[in-house]
């Protein structure tokens, strides 16, 4: 608790400075309205986990203000803290993927990824069944297949998206801290915070990392209004975006989208820690593998044969 | 007061000497300024509509901005390395020598700083990497670590410069044994800075490109071959428009050096060409792309071999006595080098390290038209930066500019 409030003095103090210093800039530049056309409050804000409880209301609402305007619609935006005693898990079963890719676009749906130029969390490579019988090699992946139905004849389909490591390489890189580990597993990222250096996508062995390269295009209606604030809010051009398990959903008790939407059933989800739940019976009865183990990243994600 | 008023002289004689020269100074200045301003208009036009402005994608997330900036890193540490033998040789004018070197360090530094901010996607948060102010993820982030040695190694630089400088200005000698330990301890400071670039990229195992013990030796033996040769056709522009004099025999010790750099330079390379094709793993696939192409994209083989033949051409000339003798053909071999490391580190490292990508997709990079404007504007800003300090540099060397009182 101490930590907590000593951090919290040190970034009020940094806000009061930035603030007269931005101050006298605009002072200095003389211009009318650049406090508009510069979003002053969004650039002196403080990193999410310095943010003090009245800080945080100020932010969300901030942000359900402008989204609501944005979209023409009531946005809610929430900062539901992670549960005790939950470290979550998924679970994919390969055997069972046909690789629809309704998990792709529903994750689209549900987390408001740029429909312009199209983001993808999840990303579904089809593998010859053969040349994966000796071995997979990522390299022999295909992300572009595009029949007229699924699944294709001797194709076998694995979905990749972030696998929320353990020992995971793109919080450590991170120069500013702006992307950790809750401590319900979940890699989260503080998008006022990213500076958009991408060094986390150059260390992500999953490829699981996605920048924005331009302003992100969602379309009014097709927005999702229940938003998380390190989760499914909108992100803003120049910063690095994943998925986080839906953490919006399942720290209130639901399933990540991309499971309910999954009509074969291919996908688990669960908490590691309780040994009644399904990820924990998926670990202990199924054969099962992570991708890339040899890199020590130990991710929460793992695939199975059904 | 007393300290101030010499320094107030000292900045408007150097504001005079730089607003004075000829008709090719000033067009120089000019073609750079206007190669800037175009630079910053790339980078404003990026800055608005996004980095989608360059080619880079999720795929290739690093590209020619990242590229230059580790080569300049080199740059600015290989710079100083000649201050080694410069000392120990006793070379002619051994000031003159650090103090371009120096010179030249201040400016790739510069560039370096300028190319990093400008492949940041938000640069107006820069602020969140600044101890105090911000929350820089020290000590686990090589970024922090760059940026931590980068400053230390550009605010000693600067020191030592202003230092010569203003000693030389006010007219009293300089104190050997006040200055000397400052500039030897520059030279573990330059090693240091790029072994944390080098660092930066081999601290990534999900790249096995990059994941190679041999990658800091390779990034210091390939900046010894391309820095010192930015230093050799420098001090013989400086030789010539200047009014230092820098004799042959000296250029002649830094292509002997060079010589010995480069053919470390090419024995590293052809270690790492054993280890990833006598018995390849799953990931020789980015050394096949390097060298050879994938899927019938060449692209990037062929900077691979262009740099390889720009380096052995360069070898040669620098290693065989008679052929470095000739001024035009050493200066020859110092594009050549300067040219073959560029290639080789500013893409040939970068790209295969990030192609085929983590799950394997080939998506083949090659930087916008806007990423080239906006790389061009900090070349020329930071030569811009390095022809004012040199031009102020010089007159006072020359004792064109010297303070009143002496």
């Amino acid at each position: 608790m101490a930590g907590n409030k000593k951090a919290n003095q040190r970034g009020a103090s940094r806000r009061e400075f930035l603030k007269t210093a931005t101050a006298g800039v605009g002072a200095m530049v003389g211009v009318p309205g650049a406090a508009e056309a510069f979003d002053f409050e969004t650039f002196l804000q403080n990193h999410f986990r310095e943010l003090s409880e009245d800080e945080l209301k100020d932010v969300l609402q901030r942000l359900e203000r402008k989204y609501s305007k944005k979209y023409r619609k009531t946005v809610s935006i929430d900062a539901t803290g992670p549960i005790d005693g939950v470290v979550y898990g998924y679970g994919l079963d390969i055997s069972r993927c046909i690789g629809c890719r309704r998990c792709v676009y529903g994750c689209v749906e549900e987390n408001n990824q740029s429909r312009d130029p199209e983001i993808h969390w999840i990303r579904v490579l089809e593998f010859e069944r053969e040349k994966v019988l000796r071995g997979i090699n990522l390299e022999d992946g295909n992300p572009y297949y595009d029949h007229e139905q699924v699944p294709a004849e001797g194709k076998i389909y694995l979905p990749v998206a972030c696998q929320h490591c353990e020992d995971s390489p793109c919080t450590n890189v991170c120069p500013t801290g702006a992307t950790w580990t809750e401590p319900d597993g979940i890699v989260v990222i503080d998008y006022d915070w990213c500076i958009g250096c991408r060094y986390c996508m150059a260390s992500c062995p999953y490829g699981a990392r996605h920048f924005n390269w331009k302003e992100p295009e969602i379309p009014a209606d097709e927005i999702n209004p229940d938003m998380h604030i390190i989760g499914n809010r909108p992100r803003p051009k120049g910063v690095v975006e994943k998925c986080s398990f839906c953490i919006q959903r399942v720290r209130k008790g639901r399933y990540p989208a991309c499971v309910e939407v999954c009509p074969v059933g291919a996908r688990k989800f669960g908490n590691l820690l309780d040994p009644n739940s399904e990820i924990r019976y998926l670990l202990e009865n199924k054969r099962t593998f992570v991708l890339k183990a040899e890199l020590n990243t130990r991710p929460k994600f793992f695939y199975f044969y059904g | 007061m007393k300290t101030l008023r010499p320094f107030w002289d000292f900045t408007a004689g150097s504001v005079a000497v730089v607003s004075r020269g000829n008709r090719y100074y000033y067009a120089w200045i000019a073609l750079l300024v206007l190669l800037s301003l175009g630079g910053l208009a790339a980078w404003g036009n990026q800055f608005v509509n996004g980095l989608i402005t360059s080619n880079m994608r999720d795929q290739v997330s690093w590209g020619f901005y990242i590229g230059n900036f580790a080569f300049l890193v080199g740059v600015a540490a290989a710079a100083v390395v000649l201050v080694i033998p410069a000392y120990v040789y006793q070379w002619g004018p051994l000031k003159e020598v650090v103090m371009l070197a120096e010179l030249v360090s201040l400016a790739a530094i510069i560039m370096c700083i300028f190319f990093v901010t400008v492949d940041l996607g938000r640069p107006q948060l820069f602020w969140h990497l600044m101890p105090a102010l911000g929350n820089p993820n020290f000590p686990y982030s090589l970024l922090v670590w760059d940026i931590l040695v980068l400053t230390s190694y550009w605010a000693i630089s600067y020191f030592i410069v202003t230092y010569l400088l203003f000693k030389d200005y006010m007219g009293q000698k300089y104190n050997v044994n006040f200055i000397m330990p400052v500039i030897f301890l520059s030279i573990p400071l330059a090693i240091s800075i790029h072994t944390v670039t080098a660092f930066l990229f081999m601290g990534l195992k999900a790249r096995p490109f990059w994941d190679t013990a041999i990658l800091a030796p390779r990034f210091l033996s390939s900046a010894f071959s391309s820095g010192p040769a930015l230093v050799l056709i420098v001090l013989q522009i400086m030789r010539r428009v200047g009014s230092i004099s820098i004799p042959n025999k000296a250029l002649f010790k830094i292509a002997e050096f060079l010589a010995y750099a480069m053919a470390i330079n090419l024995f590293f390379l052809g270690v790492e060409v054993f280890s990833e094709f006598y018995s390849p793993t799953q990931h020789a696939v980015h050394a096949r792309l390097h060298w050879f192409g994938l899927d019938g994209r060449t692209d990037i083989a062929i900077y691979t071999w262009l740099s390889l033949a720009c380096n052995v051409i360069a070898f040669v000339i620098f290693a065989v006595r008679p052929l470095r003798y000739k001024l035009p053909l050493l200066s020859a071999g110092c594009v050549l080098a300067f040219g073959g490391v560029f290639i080789e580190k500013g893409l040939g490292l970068l790209l295969p390290g990030m192609t085929p990508d983590m799950l394997g997709e080939i998506y083949i990079y090659n930087p916008s038209l806007n990423e080239l404007a906006v790389g061009v504007g900090v070349w020329s800003a930071g030569a811009l930066f390095f022809t004012l300090m040199a031009k102020v540099a010089m007159a006072i060397s020359a004792g064109e500019l010297r303070h009143r009182g002496t």
